[in-house]
C-alpha cells in the first residue's frame, strides 16, 4: 500500500500530528462560538435602543418646509384646482370697469365682466382683460426707492415726515397730485392729509381730461360735471369727434347701450341711427351708419350751424354764424323727427363748442332722456387749467412738494421737460408709481403702489352707484397703498386702510339703503357682489341755462385751411399708462390693424397724389412718422395716435412709436388735441410697420352680408340670399354629421360687433396665447385666437367698414381634419375641432387647407425664450399662464378650441348636480365679456337655446359656407341704418 | 428586326467589346481629372452651407424661414416637388423605354437611375425638415403601439405621399443597382488596384456572367421595372393629392395627377438632357452618348411640352368654365395678371414655349443650345411649383389673410444645400460608378455594325 503524507511531521509521527489537528480545530471552533455568544443578545438592544433613540431625536426636529403641501385645515372656499371669483373693482385711465377675479390656486389670472353692474354690465374693454398681466410686471417696483435706490418704508417715512413737517412749518405749498380720484374712501384719506397739512392742496390731473364738458356744463348748469349719458334711449345718435365705443368717458357702458339700441332680430326691433363727424376713422365712426370726415377746425363750425338750422327748422330765430361745409339737412329732419330721443356729444375739448352741444341738447329736449342729469359721471375730473396754474406755480418756485400719484406729466404734457426739471429741482418730490414711469424717474422717493388686484378700494364712478375692489393675491413685492403712506404721514400709527374703508362703508354707505339691517351682512353682500347701487334718489338740482352761449357761438372760429393734426387715443394704448403690457402692444389697432407702433394715417387721394404709400416716412411739425394711407380721413388731415413713444416704460414699452403728447397745445386752458397750420414733409425713408391685415376690400365676395333698416324690415333676409340659395344646394353623398349629445356652435351678430378687440385679449389671457413682437407679426403670425377682419368698401375717401371676428368656426365637415397624417386634430362627439398637441408633428397642411386661416403655429419658441422677451420669458410673467390649458411647444398648430376646458368645468358641475347644462351657462372667453354683447354661445341640439334662435333666424349664414365645410359658427348680417 | 431608320447609330465607331469596357471604365480607372476636385469641393461647400441652414431650422425652428400663418408652405414644398419631379426621370426613362423595347436608352439609362436616386434623397430632406418638431417624424409610420392603439390617418395625402415616396425610393434604388451588378463584375475583373477588386467584388455578387446569370438578371430587371412603372405613375399622383384633396382655389382640381406626372416627366429628361450633355463633354463619350440620342430626348421634350401647355391652358379654361370666383380670382387675377404674374409667364414661357424650339433640327444639334433650353426647363419646371403652393396660398378665400412670401436666407440655404448634394452624388456617381451600362451597351453593339450595302445609315438588322 502506497502512503501519503502531507508534511514531514506527519510521515515522523501520525498520530501525534492528527490529535495536534483536531485541538487546533476545537480551539478555532470555541474561539469563533464564544465570539458569537458575546455580541448576540446584549448588542442587538444596545443598538436596537440607540436607533430608536436616534429616530425618536430626528423626528422630533422640526424641518424647514419647501415643498407646497395641502391645507391640514382647508380654507372652505379653496379647492385645489378649482378657480374662484372675487368681484372688483378696474379704474384707471378714466376708465371704469366692474369686474370678477378669476383666482386659480392663489394667482388672478383672468378677469372677467361684473354682469351686477349697471355701468359696465358684464362688459370690459381690452385694456381690463389686459391689466391683470399688468400686475406680473417685471418692470414693477419691488421696494420702495430712495434716488433710484432700494430702500426700507421706514427710511422713506422718516425722511418723507420729516421733509412734510419741514415744509409745514414753513408753510411752503405742497401739491398732491393724482389722477381723476373716484373712491369715496381715498378722498377722505387725502381730506385728512390735507387738514394735517394745511399747506397742501389736491390736485386731479388727467392726460386726456374732459375739461370742455365739465366746463361747458359749470356755465350751463352752475355745476362742473358730466352727465349720465343713455345711448339707448336715443333713436338718432350725433357724435362731433367723440369716440365713444373706443375711448371716450365710458366706452363699455356705452357700446352696451349703443348695441342694445341697434339689434334686430325680431321684425318689431328698432334701430338707432348713428351719424358721425369726425377727422380720421374711429371705431365709432367705423360703425356709424353716415360719417362724415371732416377737419378739426371744421367740427365747432358745423355744430355751430346745425344749432342755427335746428332753431329755423323748430322756427326759432336763427343767431348768425358760419354756414357748415356739410349738407346738414338730412340730419336736421331726423333730429327733429325724434325730438326727446336724440343724443349729441362732442369729443372736443374746447369749452365753447360744449356749451353750443348743450344748447343743442337742450333744444331737442334730450335732457331728461338720453341725457340723465339725475347722476353725474365721476371718471374724469380732473380740469387742465388748474393743472396749468400748478404748472406756472411749480415753475415759478412757488411750490416745495408733490406727491405724483397715478399721473405721469413729464411724459403726458406738453412742457413735460420742465416738469422733470422742477422735479428734480424740488424740495421733496414723492411718487406712487407702482411701475417705471418718466415723471417717477424725476421724483427722489417712490412709495410704489400695489396693483389693483393686490389692493383695498372703493369708487363710485357715477353718483351712488359704488363698488368694491378687493386684493386677490398678496402682495408680490413690498408695495404699501398711497392711502396708507398717506394716512401715516397725517400721523396715523399703523394704518390699515381695509378697516378704514370698511369703516367708511359702514359709516356712509350702509345708510343707504334698507335691505340689510346688519353693517357686517352688508359689507358681506356688497363685496361679494362688487357693486353697490344707492337706494336713495338723488336729486341734482340743477337746470339748463343759456348762460355763455352767445359767447360760445361768437368765439367760433372760422374752419382753417393746409394741414390740421389730431391726436386720438386708440384702443390699446389709450393714454399710454399701459404701455409695457405686451398684449396691448400687440392688439392690432381696431382700424388700421397695425400693431407695436403709432403712425400718421393719412388720407388717400393726398396719399395718391403725393405718391406716399403705407411705411413712407414723412414728417410732422418735425417729427418723422410711418404712414398708414387710411381710407376715411379727411382731407388735409393727419391722425395720430397718442400713448406712444414712452422713454421710461420697462423692455417691452420703451421706444415704441412716437409721443404725441409732446406735440399737443394748451389753449384757453385746456389742452387742445388738433393742431392747424401744420407742417407736413415726404421724406424718402421707409419704416416697417408691423400689418396684421395688409387687404381692405372683400373683393365682391360674400364674406360679410350686409343690408339696410328699411330692407330689412320688409324682408328678414335681405343682402343674405345667398344663403338660401346655398342650403338648396346642400346634398352631399356621403352621411351627414351626427351629434348626439351636445353640439356646440357659435352666433356673432355682425351688427353688434364694433371690432374693439376685447375679445382678442380676453382670449390670450384665458388660452395663454403668445406674444411674439413686432418683427413676426409683420411676417404674419399673430399667434391670436380670434381676430377681427376689418374691410372697407365703397368710396375710400368715405368708406364703411366691417368689422368681422374670425375664429375657429368648428366645421363639421372641416378641410384641416382628413389632411393631417397623424390624426392630431379630430372632430369630437359634440362637434367640437379638437387639437391633440402632443401628436401635432407641424406638417402645417391644415394650416393651409383651413380656408378662414384660424390656425396658428407656433413658429418658435415663445415661452422661455430670450428672443421674445415679453409676458412670458420670466418666472413673475408666467404666473398669468391659465392652469387648465396647455403651454403650447415649438412646432406645433394651435387654434381656437371654443374654450373646451369651460365646457368641460361646466358639463362637470352640471353633472355633480344632477341637471342639464342650461343655456348661456358655458360662456367662451370671448363672448363673457364682449361690450358689444355680439356673440352668443350655446347648444345646437336644444331647439329652446338662444344659439338655436340665431341659427334659424333670417339674418344668419355661414362663412364660405359655399365650400360646405357646415361651420358651427353662424354669423347674423349687418345692417347699417340709412336713411333712404 | 428593325428596318426603319428613324434611329441614327447607337454606337459610334467600330468598337469591339473590350473596346467598349475599356472607354467606359475610363473615369474610374484613369487618373481623376482636376475639374472634378474642384467642382466636388465646390458641391461640398453648397452641402456644408445647407447643413448650417438645416442646423439652424432644427435649433431655432422653422420660424427662421419665410413662411407664414397664411402661406404655411414655401420653398420647402416647392423644392420637394421639384426633385421628386426630377427624379421622376430615371426611373420613367429606364422603364418606359424597357419596356417599349427602345433599345437607345442603353446609353443613358444609367445616368438617368442614378440621378433619381440622388434626386429622391434630395426630395425627402424637405418634407422631413420642414416639419415643426422633425425629432417625432417617426408619428406618420402606421406602426402598431401601445397608445389605444393611435394609428396614422389613412384619409391625409400626407401619409400617402410618405408611403409612395418611401416605395419609390426603393424600388428605384434598386432598380439602378441591380442594374449594375454586371458592371462591377466587368470593373472588378478587369481593375489593377487591390482595393477595388475588393470593394466592386463584394458588390457585384459574385456575378459570373453565366447564361442562368444574365437570363435571371434579365427577368429581375423587368420585374423591377414593372412594379416601378407603376410607381413612376403613383408617386407623382400622390404628390399633386397633397394639393389637389385640399379646398384651396387652384388647389383643388381633379386634373392634377396627370399634369404632375407628365410634368415630373418633364422635368426629369431635361435634367437628364443637362446631365448627358455634360457627360458628353466632360468624359468624351459622344461614341456612346450620340447625336441622336440627345436627338430623340429632344423630341420627346417638344412632345411633353405641348402635354404642359395644354394642362396649363386646361387648367385655366376650366377656372373660368367653374364660375367660381375664387378659382377665377387665383388663375386670372393673381396668377396671370396679378403680383405673381412674373412667376406665371416664366412658367408658361419656359414650359410651353421655349421647348417648342426643339422643332428645329439646328436647334436640337447645337449642344450648347440643347444645354441652355434643358436649364430653361428645369427653373420653368420651379416656378411652376411656386406658382401652384405660393399664388393659391397667398389670395385665397379671405382677403383679410392674403399676404406674401419670400424666403429668408435659411430656405435659400436649404435648396443650395440640396443642390450641393446633388452635385456631388453625381460627380460621385462619374468617379465610382461606369457611367454607362456596359453590358447593356454591348447588347445593342451587336447591332451597330455598319452594313456594307448602308454604310452611310447605320441601322437595326
Amino acid at each position: 500500500m502506497v502512503k501519503y503524507w502531507r508534511s514531514l511531521d506527519e510521515l515522523k509521527d501520525p498520530v501525534a500530528f492528527k490529535k495536534n489537528e483536531l485541538k487546533l480545530e476545537v480551539d478555532t471552533k470555541r474561539e469563533l462560538f464564544k465570539k458569537e455568544s458575546a455580541s448576540s443578545r446584549r448588542d442587538f438592544l444596545k443598538t436596537f435602543g440607540f436607533s430608536v433613540a436616534a429616530a425618536a431625536v430626528v423626528a422630533s426636529c422640526k424641518k424647514p418646509i419647501d415643498k407646497a403641501i395641502p391645507y391640514l385645515i382647508k380654507p372652505e372656499e379653496v379647492t385645489p384646482g378649482m378657480a374662484n371669483y372675487y368681484a372688483s373693482t378696474y379704474f384707471d385711465a378714466n376708465e371704469y370697469c366692474s369686474v370678477l377675479v378669476k383666482v386659480r390656486d392663489g394667482r388672478p389670472i383672468k378677469i372677467e365682466g361684473n354682469n351686477l353692474s349697471s355701468v359696465s354690465q358684464q362688459g370690459t374693454t381690452a385694456r381690463v382683460q389686459a391689466s391683470v398681466l399688468n400686475l406680473y410686471d417685471d418692470a414693477r417696483f419691488k421696494t420702495p426707492l430712495k434716488q433710484g435706490s432700494a430702500t426700507a418704508w421706514e427710511e422713506v417715512d422718516a425722511e418723507i415726515v420729516q421733509k412734510l413737517a419741514e415744509l409745514k412749518a414753513e408753510n411752503r405749498k405742497v401739491v398732491l397730485l393724482t389722477s381723476t380720484i373716484i373712491s369715496p374712501s381715498t378722498k377722505k384719506v387725502i381730506g385728512e392729509f390735507l387738514e394735517e397739512y394745511p399747506n397742501a392742496e389736491w390736485l386731479q390731473y388727467d392726460a386726456v381730461s374732459a375739461t370742455g364738458i365739465l366746463k361747458a356744463n359749470q356755465a350751463s348748469f352752475g355745476k362742473a360735471f358730466l352727465p349720465d349719458y343713455h345711448f339707448e334711449k336715443a333713436k338718432v345718435i350725433v357724435s362731433f369727434g367723440a369716440d365713444f365705443l373706443g375711448t371716450w368717458l365710458s366706452p363699455v357702458e356705452y357700446t352696451k347701450a349703443y348695441t342694445a339700441g341697434r339689434r334686430v332680430l325680431e321684425t318689431s326691433d328698432e334701430m338707432n341711427r348713428h351719424y358721425q363727424f369726425e377727422t380720421g376713422m374711429t371705431v365709432t365712426g367705423s360703425n356709424a351708419d353716415v360719417r362724415f370726415p371732416v377737419k378739426p377746425s371744421e367740427e365747432a363750425v358745423i355744430i355751430a350751424d346745425l344749432y342755427n338750422q335746428l332753431l329755423s327748422a323748430k322756427g326759432m330765430a336763427p343767431v348768425s354764424g358760419q354756414k357748415s361745409s356739410v349738407d346738414l339737412s338730412a340730419l336736421v329732419e331726423d333730429l327733429i323727427e325724434n325730438e326727446g330721443e336724440s343724443l349729441v356729444v362732442s369729443g372736443s375739448n374746447d369749452e365753447n363748442v360744449q356749451i353750443i352741444v348743450n344748447a343743442i341738447n337742450n333744444l331737442l329736449g334730450n335732457y331728461g332722456s338720453a341725457i340723465s342729469l339725475k347722476k353725474t359721471l365721476n371718471t374724469r375730473q380732473g380740469l387742465d387749467d388748474e393743472f396749468e396754474s400748478f404748472l406756472s406755480e411749480l415753475n415759478s418756485g412757488n411750490i416745495s412738494g408733490v406727491l405724483c400719484w397715478g399721473v405721469n406729466p413729464v411724459y403726458n404734457h406738453p412742457k413735460g421737460e420742465t416738469i422733470k426739471t422742477a422735479l428734480e429741482n424740488i424740495f421733496l418730490s414723492v411718487s406712487f408709481a407702482d411701475r417705471k414711469d418718466e415723471t417717477t424717474a424725476a421724483c427722489q422717493f417712490v412709495c410704489p403702489e400695489p396693483h389693483y388686484l393686490e389692493a383695498w378700494n372703493d369708487a363710485e364712478p357715477k353718483s351712488g352707484v359704488y363698488s368694491l375692489a378687493q386684493p386677490t393675491i398678496p402682495k408680490l413685492f413690498d408695495s404699501r397703498q398711497p392711502q396708507e403712506s398717506l394716512a401715516r404721514w397725517s400721523g396715523t400709527e399703523s394704518p390699515d386702510f381695509y378697516t378704514f374703508l370698511k369703516n367708511n362703508w359702514e359709516n356712509e354707505i350702509f345708510v343707504q339703503q334698507d335691505e340689510f339691517a346688519n353693517t357686517q351682512m352688508f359689507w358681506n353682500d356688497a363685496l361679494q357682489k362688487g357693486v353697490f347701487e344707492s337706494e336713495q334718489e338723488i336729486s341734482q338740482n340743477i337746470s339748463y341755462s343759456e348762460n355763455g352761449l352767445e359767447n360760445a357761438l361768437s368765439a367760433i372760429q372760422p374752419a382753417s385751411s393746409g394741414w390740421e393734426i389730431a391726436f386720438y387715443e386708440n384702443m390699446g394704448m389709450v393714454n399710454g399708462n399701459f404701455a409695457n403690457n405686451p398684449w396691448l402692444q400687440e392688439l392690432p389697432d381696431p382700424i388700421a390693424k397695425i400693431s407695436w407702433d403709432n403712425f400718421a394715417a393719412v388720407p388717400v387721394r393726398w396719399a395718391e397724389e403725393n405718391g406716399v404709400a403705407n411705411e413712407s416716412v414723412i414728417t410732422v411739425n418735425g417729427v418723422e412718422l410711418p404712414v398708414f394711407v387710411q381710407p376715411g380721413q379727411a382731407p388735409d388731415t393727419i391722425s395720430v395716435a397718442l400713448g406712444y413713444g414712452r422713454q421710461v416704460a420697462g423692455k417691452v414699452g420703451e421706444g415704441v412709436g412716437k409721443n404725441m403728447f409732446a406735440q399737443t397745445i394748451v389753449e384757453n386752458g385746456a389742452k387742445k388735441f388738433w393742431l392747424a397750420g401744420a407742417e407736413v414733409v415726404k421724406t424718402e425713408k421707409t419704416y416697417k410697420l408691423a400689418l396684421s391685415q395688409t387687404h381692405h376690400s372683400m373683393e365682391g365676395r360674400p364674406i360679410v352680408r350686409e343690408t339696410t333698416y328699411d330692407e330689412w324690415k320688409i324682408d328678414p333676409a335681405s343682402g343674405n340670399e345667398k344663403h338660401e340659395e346655398v342650403e338648396d344646394h346642400h346634398v352631399t353623398l356621403y352621411p351627414e354629421p351626427e351629434f348626439k349629445g351636445h353640439h356646440w356652435g357659435m352666433a356673432v351678430d355682425l351688427s353688434s360687433c364694433i371690432g374693439c378687440g376685447n375679445c382678442a385679449i380676453s382670449c390670450q389671457a384665458e388660452n395663454n396665447i403668445q406674444v411674439i413682437g413686432k418683427e413676426q407679426v409683420r411676417n404674419r403670425r399673430i399667434m391670436h385666437w380670434i381676430r377681427v377682419d376689418r374691410y372697407f368698401s365703397n368710396d375710400a375717401e368715405n368708406p364703411e367698414v366691417y368689422h368681422q371676428p374670425v375664429m375657429c368656426q368648428h366645421c363639421d365637415n372641416a378641410p384641416c381634419e382628413n389632411v393631417c397624417p397623424v390624426s392630431a386634430t379630430p372632430h369630437s362627439e359634440e362637434g367640437l375641432n379638437q387639437m391633440a398637441y402632443n401628436r401635432c408633428v407641424g406638417t402645417k397642411y391644415c394650416v393651409n387647407n383651413c380656408p378662414y386661416r384660424v390656425r396658428r403655429f407656433n413658429w418658435f419658441q415663445y415661452i422661455n425664450n430670450d428672443e421674445f422677451d415679453y409676458a412670458s420669458n420670466s418666472e413673475l410673467g408666467r404666473m398669468v399662464l391659465n392652469p387648465d390649458v396647455t403651454v403650447r411647444s415649438r412646432g406645433v398648430v394651435e387654434k381656437c378650441s371654443f374654450c373646451v376646458q369651460r365646457i368641460q368645468e361646466k358639463k362637470a358641475q352640471a353633472k355633480v348636480d344632477g341637471r342639464p347644462i342650461e343655456d348661456g351657462e358655458i360662456q367662451p372667453a370671448c363672448v363673457q365679456s364682449c361690450p358689444g354683447n355680439a356673440l352668443v354661445f350655446g347648444d345646437l341640439n336644444n331647439s329652446e337655446s338662444k344659439i338655436s334662435k340665431l341659427f334659424k333666424n333670417k339674418r344668419n349664414y355661414h362663412l364660405l359656407e359655399e365650400l360646405h365645410t357646415l361651420p358651427s359658427v353662424g354669423y347674423l348680417t349687418k345692417v347699417r341704418n340709412k336713411k333712404a | 428586326m428593325y428596318k426603319t431608320e428613324v434611329r441614327g447609330k447607337l454606337i459610334d465607331g467600330d468598337k469591339s467589346f473590350s473596346q467598349i469596357s475599356r472607354e467606359i471604365t475610363a473615369p474610374i480607372n484613369d487618373k481623376t481629372p482636376l475639374w472634378w476636385y474642384a467642382a466636388f469641393l465646390i458641391s461640398l461647400g453648397m452641402f456644408g452651407f445647407g447643413l448650417y441652414a438645416k442646423y439652424i431650422t432644427v435649433t431655432k425652428g422653422i420660424g427662421t424661414w419665410g413662411v407664414n400663418n397664411s402661406i404655411a408652405w414655401g420653398w420647402a414644398i416647392i423644392n420637394f416637388v421639384w426633385w421628386i419631379g426630377i427624379g421622376h426621370a430615371g426611373t420613367a426613362f429606364s422603364i418606359f423605354l424597357l419596356i417599349l423595347r427602345q433599345k437607345w436608352r442603353t446609353a443613358i439609362n444609367r445616368a438617368a437611375e442614378a440621378m433619381t436616386v440622388v434626386a429622391v434623397f434630395c426630395a425627402s430632406l424637405f418634407p422631413l425638415l420642414h416639419m415643426g418638431r422633425p425629432w417625432l417624424f417617426f408619428y406618420i409610420f402606421p406602426y402598431p403601439n401601445t397608445r389605444g392603439p393611435l394609428w396614422v390617418n389613412f384619409n391625409s395625402p400626407l401619409f400617402w405621399d410618405f408611403v409612395a415616396i418611401s416605395a419609390y425610393l426603393l424600388i428605384s434604388a434598386s432598380f439602378w443597382y441591380f442594374g449594375m451588378v454586371p458592371d462591377f463584375a466587368t470593373i472588378r475583373d478587369t481593375t489593377k488596384s487591390k482595393i477595388k477588386k475588393a470593394v466592386y467584388g463584394f458588390f457585384s455578387f459574385g456575378w459570373t456572367g453565366s447564361s442562368k446569370e444574365w437570363l435571371r438578371f434579365e427577368g429581375l430587371s423587368f420585374v423591377l421595372g414593372g412594379i416601378a412603372a407603376v410607381l413612376v405613375v403613383s408617386v407623382h399622383s400622390i404628390v399633386s393629392t397633397d394639393f389637389a384633396v385640399s379646398v384651396e382655389p387652384g388647389w383643388h382640381t381633379t386634373i392634377f395627377p396627370p399634369y404632375f406626372v407628365v410634368g415630373a416627366i418633364f422635368s426629369g429628361f431635361a435634367m437628364v438632357l443637362t446631365l448627358v450633355v455634360l457627360m458628353r463633354v466632360l468624359y468624351k463619350l459622344n461614341d456612346f452618348v450620340t447625336d441622336s440620342h440627345i436627338d430623340a430626348v429632344c423630341r420627346i421634350l417638344i412632345f411633353i411640352s405641348l402635354i404642359m401647355g395644354t394642362a396649363y391652358m386646361t387648367e385655366i379654361f376650366l377656372a373660368w368654365y367653374s364660375g367660381s370666383e375664387y378659382e377665377i380670382y387665383t388663375f386670372f387675377k393673381n396668377r396671370i395678371f396679378g403680383e405673381y404674374a412674373f412667376q406665371f409667364w416664366a412658367m408658361f414661357i419656359s414650359n410651353a414655349i421655349v421647348p417648342q424650339l426643339f422643332w428645329f433640327k439646328k436647334v436640337r444639334q447645337k449642344m450648347w443650345m440643347v444645354f441652355v433650353i434643358s436649364i430653361i426647363i428645369n427653373i420653368g419646371m420651379w416656378f411652376e411649383r411656386f406658382n401652384i403652393v405660393i399664388t393659391s396660398l397667398s389670395h385665397d378665400y379671405l382677403p383679410a389673410n392674403w399676404a406674401t412670401y419670400s424666403p429668408s436666407w435659411v430656405e435659400v440655404g436649404f435648396f443650395v444645400g440640396t443642390l450641393g448634394m446633388f452635385i456631388a452624388g453625381v460627380l460621385l456617381f462619374f468617379r465610382f460608378i461606369p457611367i454607362i451600362a456596359i453590358s447593356e451597351i454591348k447588347s445593342v453593339a451587336k447591332f451597330n455594325k455598319p452594313r456594307k450595302d448602308h454604310l452611310k445609315h447605320a441601322g437595326h438588322e
